[in-house]
């Protein structure tokens, strides 16, 4: 077993909590795991990403190589396509679809869903929609993440698993909050895929 | 063994709770920042009451990591790359006293200036200093050198070099944990005058430091960090140092066909460079950072085997390595993906909403419409975002502290008036002697400190200027009458404008400090006190 993930979005967007989530779960899992991360400047509001590597087997690399990313998870449009030289002929892309707009240039909306539209195999979700229905906004990063599912290589019971090492020393609705999340972003992926 | 997931940074603070540290010293910055975080978050840490405050600056933490090392204790300091030149001076002596209890100095460097004005490479300074310097591959070897680094400078009487870069500091893996070590005893040095560097005692020290020379190198062609790694292609033999390493077996999925050095300790192992020479054809040097290697194995007529690596184009002579840079100077083909599409902008990264920087600068600019352009100099902070659309505020960005001293010059020229614009962390850090020389000159300049209450770039710690920015200018001897304070808030505009321009038009020096907290520190303070309801 081996994914090589990218995690892209905004600084602040919280991609980090996602990929804590999926390391928690493959750290439950006795797996390797690197994950690069941007501290710093590029956290006041600019593009930011983590390069998340997986592996039954050590893994040497903390980068990612170009064109050898199994999956690009984005909780912004735009940003989700700033890595594409990194994705597999044949990997995926998962992305939110609300854009977040602190730039005076950021492109018409369409313009970007064209060109996601164009690639072979993506799932676009409105996280934000989602997660305000279920009662919680901030939880539209893990509504991603559970759209991410399908492909991750992992049982949505041990994301669930990685959810309750993250959350739970701060109470159980939050788990319950993230959890909810996470299956509704899986069931519009299987949906999508169908 | 359960591994833990840490950051190289945290390995690293890990490493030397485990080795027996009695002191953290730091000033926050990247990439070496979480460091200190992690030492201060640490139970152990509190527990066996071992220092981890912040320093003023980077000269301070080093010296009173010195001054922990004479009483025979075990300290650690750690500062991102341009830091070493703020504690250049207390370093580089610091390898003419020697050391009592082990001393280790971490250099975080940024290569591709993720977050830094340069990328200088901190293994000249431990060249320089003619210390051992330690790089690790991965977090696990971090955690071991930082455990491992303070016998190492016991046993060879000088500080140790730990240099990492940005990749390995902000990147997690799973961390075995070893045995712990006790915290040492005081004792002190045996020679009183060991730390004293009049000419004929320096003079006597630094002879024993390079009589230490041969043992140094000869710990390096030991070290286990150091490896030969056989391979069947001849044709190219690899020195790989520190995390370059990583990007060379990734390529190979762990089976390189060239016989490879592995370098993590330096200076660098002359057995295995000598026995590479030997078997190989060329040889590729594959560094993070400046052509360190490479030139020494080039040396000044370069005539002998062939070497690749930055300064012949094999690889790009900037920024950080990656697999495909590495792929590509081994003529491995990579599929890449498609490109960037063109509809994907530039998203730099820019001042909070909300952010009294902001307000700052709005203000600063409307009152300088008055004059010819140019005249503003910065300093490092957030507030350097400044020099970004919408505000095109700013002129100048050079080193922590420049901002005042800088003015005092363009002043001088007679460029009236100058401003400075500097942060209240920035300030207490390189800022007060700048001033104090303004003050005894009586500049005409304008010093606009953007107190935000905090050291907000590197995520928030605590400033050792905190409410103590308009009695240290008092102190100095500024004026109190151009002595002004402002709140940045977009309802005090008029009157913050007012207060700039009339002190803009004194033609001597005036101080205004604007006093806001960040937007940021003042987010996590209400979430915590969320929490604790």
């Amino acid at each position: 077993m081996k994914k090589d993930i990218i995690l892209a979005g905004v600084g602040g967007q919280g991609i980090l909590t996602i990929a804590a989530i999926i390391g928690s779960s493959a750290i439950n899992k006795n797996l390797y795991l690197k994950q690069a991360e941007v501290h710093g400047m590029s956290q006041r509001g600019g593009d930011v990403q983590s390069n998340l590597r997986i592996s039954d087997k050590p893994i040497y690399s903390d980068l990612i190589t170009k064109g050898h990313a199994d999956m690009i998870i984005s909780v912004e449009p735009m940003e989700s396509l700033r890595y594409l030289p990194f994705l597999k002929k044949d990997g995926y892309l998962i992305t939110n679809t609300v854009p977040f707009k602190n730039i005076p240039n950021y492109p018409e909306d369409e313009e970007i869903y064209a060109a996601i539209d164009k690639l072979p195999n993506k799932i676009a979700l409105d996280a934000e929609q989602i997660a305000k229905d279920l009662g919680n906004v901030r939880s539209s990063n893990v509504v991603v993440l559970g759209a991410a599912t399908p492909f991750l290589g992992f049982a949505i019971e041990e994301l669930e698993g990685g959810i309750k090492s993250l959350f739970g020393k701060k109470g159980d609705e939050l788990v319950e909050m993230n959890i909810k999340a996470l299956h509704a972003g899986y069931e519009f992926a299987k949906e999508k895929i169908k | 063994m359960q591994k833990l997931l840490f950051l190289g940074d945290e390995a690293i603070a890990q490493g030397a709770i485990d080795g027996g540290i009695s002191g953290f010293y730091a000033y926050p910055g990247t990439p070496s920042t979480e460091i200190m975080e992690y030492a201060q978050k640490s139970k152990e840490v509190a527990q066996k009451g071992i220092q981890c405050k912040w320093s003023t600056n980077e000269k301070t933490a080093m010296e009173s990591a010195i001054g922990m090392s004479y009483t025979g204790k075990r300290a650690m300091v750690q500062m991102k790359h341009v830091g070493m030149n703020v504690a250049a001076d207390a370093f580089l002596n610091s390898a003419i006293t020697g050391v009592n209890g082990g001393l280790i100095v971490v250099a975080a460097d940024d290569p591709s200036m993720h977050s830094s004005q340069n990328e200088q490479d901190s293994r000249f300074y431990g060249d320089f200093a003619l210390v051992p310097i330690l790089e690790p591959s991965n977090q696990q070897e971090a955690y071991e050198m930082a455990k491992n680094g303070f016998e190492i400078s016991e046993k060879f009487n000088v500080p140790v070099v730990l240099r990492i870069t940005t990749r390995l500091a902000h990147s997690r893996a799973g961390v075995s944990l070893g045995d712990k070590k006790e915290q040492l005893k005081i004792k002190l040095p045996k020679d009183p005058r060991q730390f004293v560097l009049l000419p004929a005692i320096a003079r006597r020290n630094y002879k024993k430091l390079l009589e230490m020379q041969t043992s140094i190198q000869q710990a390096s062609n030991d070290s286990s960090y150091n490896k030969y790694i056989d391979g069947n292609n001849k044709k190219i033999g690899v020195v790989a140092c520190g995390i370059s390493f990583n990007y060379l077996m990734e390529n190979f999925d762990g089976e390189c066909p060239y016989p490879v050095v592995k370098v993590s300790q330096y200076p660098i192992p002359e057995n295995h460079i000598q026995k590479l020479r030997q078997e190989c054809e060329s040889i590729l040097v594959l560094e993070d950072g400046y052509p360190f290697v490479e030139k020494q194995l080039r040396g000044f007529f370069d005539e002998g085997i062939k070497i690749m690596g930055r300064l012949d184009g094999s690889l790009p002579r900037d920024g950080e390595l990656n697999p495909n840079i590495v792929a590509k100077a081994l003529d491995i083909n990579i599929v890449e993906g498609v490109d960037i599409p063109e509809v994907v902008k530039m998203r730099p990264p820019s001042l909070c909403q909300g952010c009294g920087h902001r307000d700052v600068y709005n203000a600063l600019n409307i009152a300088l419409e008055d004059y010819e352009p140019g005249r503003v100099f910065a300093d490092i902070g957030c507030y350097t975002l400044g020099a970004l659309p919408p505000f095109n505020a700013i002129n100048s960005c050079v080193d922590m502290g420049a901002s005042i001293t800088m003015a005092v010059g363009a002043a001088d020229a007679g460029l009236v008036p100058a401003v400075a614009v500097i942060g209240d962390s920035t300030f207490t850090h390189s800022g007060m002697t700048g001033l104090l020389e303004a003050v005894i000159k009586n500049s005409p300049i304008l010093v606009l400190i953007s107190d935000n209450f905090t050291t907000g770039m590197t995520g928030g710690q605590d400033s050792a200027a905190k409410d103590r920015i308009v009695d240290i200018c008092k102190g100095l001897g500024v004026d109190p009458k151009h002595l002004r304070t402002l709140v940045p808030l977009r309802k005090h505009h008029e009157e913050n404008l007012a207060i700039i321009k009339e002190e803009l038009a004194y033609k001597g020096l005036s101080v205004v400090v604007a006093q806001r907290e960040c937007i940021q520190t003042v987010i996590r303070s209400r979430k915590k006190m969320g929490k604790n309801k």
